[in-house]
């Protein structure tokens, strides 16, 4: 494919009201070699997106790396929330970030402590990539760099909204090897293509293949073949 | 004392730490994450963690104090208490604070206290211990010697 994984910066939005898993998030994505922001509120990654108006701050609270006037112009290759905060919870967000027509394909992962599966569905039907239980772990976020990769292609973005639509209308879903059995509209990215991501990462003696079932605390659907077109 | 011998030590108050049950699995993965460019990671970390216990257990105790104890209070105290710890591996910490939010759930005082002088006590525990283990590493690092990294 000609890419080299190895040189593309992601850049991550980390919103947690916990400045001790703040400080975890933002160690396991740099361990990842991403570049990440970390905010403490579902209004704050907000104003940071440039969706919100901010009446108390002229200057947004953390530095837009590339352009203090346009807030738009911040390129975010996926948002990490936890789900549990004061005021705005990381499902609202969430949506917030789903309804808005700049966001709506950056990919959203939520980390909650607690294993609530009626809320895990939730969040996975209103658009959540992925559904995390805390503490986060390295493993968790390795799985992360095929969604990333996604908003690094536009390509790929169209073609997985075509496969989306069918997997509406099918009936014929593989059963979720979960907690959950409810179908998601999501696919698969190529198994391919994951294992040259994976040749370009160090230390991932720990990572699955994608064609192991997630663990038990993942709720990821797998839809027998189908592949991203 | 020899670097050798400090490095054994360190490792079997390590591993006591880990059979006792005060740290899981999830200090393992805040150890994996210090290297070269973060050496003082966990101990970062773990600081943050003491600062934000001490300030919640204060806050725990207040609430449970008034007259008229706001339960949701406590409970949101409690559940924060519950991820930082789990978040560091302070796993007997963190396990007492699940019959707390049951007991907080049924809004019994009594219980809810005797909830708070259980974790109090363990976190003054898995305080002492995790100092001790900071003191063993500048110890071995004083006398020139590498930490062991534990599997």
């Amino acid at each position: 494919m000609g890419m080299a994984a190895a040189e593309q910066q992601f850049h991550v939005l980390a919103v947690d009201d916990s400045l001790i898993d703040r400080k975890l998030i933002e160690r396991l994505f740099r361990t990842s070699a991403c570049q990440v922001t970390t905010v403490d509120s579902g209004n704050k990654a907000l104003e940071f997106l440039g969706l919100q108006e901010h009446e108390n701050h002229p200057n947004p609270p953390h530095a837009c790396p590339h352009n203090h006037q346009n807030l738009q112009e911040v390129e975010v290759n996926l948002i990490i929330t936890d789900y549990c905060m004061p005021g705005m919870t990381g499902y609202d967000l969430l949506k917030k970030i789903k309804e808005s027509s700049s966001f709506r394909n950056i990919p959203v992962v939520i980390m909650s402590s607690e294993n609530v599966p009626s809320r895990i569905n939730r969040c996975l039907e209103e658009g959540a990539e992925e559904f995390f239980l805390k503490p986060v772990r390295l493993s968790d976020v390795n799985k992360l760099r095929p969604h990333m990769m996604k908003t690094k292609c536009k390509s790929f973005q169209e073609s997985e909204k075509i496969v989306t639509k069918e997997n509406q209308e099918s009936p014929e879903i593989e059963k979720v090897i979960s907690e959950q059995s409810q179908p998601q509209p999501k696919t698969e990215v190529d198994t391919e293509q994951i294992q040259q991501i994976q040749q370009f990462q160090g230390n991932n003696n720990k990572r699955k293949s994608m064609e192991e079932g997630p663990s038990p605390k993942r709720t990821r659907p797998r839809y027998s073949g189908l592949t991203a077109v | 004392m020899e670097v050798g011998q400090l490095q054994r030590s360190f490792i079997e108050y390590m591993s006591s730490l880990f059979n006792e049950g005060f740290l899981d699995a999830q200090f393992s993965q805040l150890q994996q994450l210090q290297d070269e460019s973060n050496p003082d990671f966990v101990v970062e970390v773990v600081s943050l963690f003491f600062e934000d216990s001490e300030r919640l257990l204060n806050d725990l105790t207040m609430a449970l104090d008034q007259p008229n104890v706001d339960f949701k209070q406590v409970d949101a105290h409690v559940h924060q208490l519950k991820g930082s710890s789990s978040s560091v591996g302070a796993q007997r910490v963190k396990n007492c604070c699940v019959p707390f939010r049951s007991v907080c759930e049924e809004k019994n005082t009594e219980a809810c206290l005797r909830c708070l002088q259980q974790i109090k006590q363990e976190y003054l525990l898995v305080k002492n211990k995790l100092q001790t283990l900071f003191e063993l590493e500048q110890q071995i690092v004083a006398a020139g010697g590498a930490i062991p990294m534990m599997q």
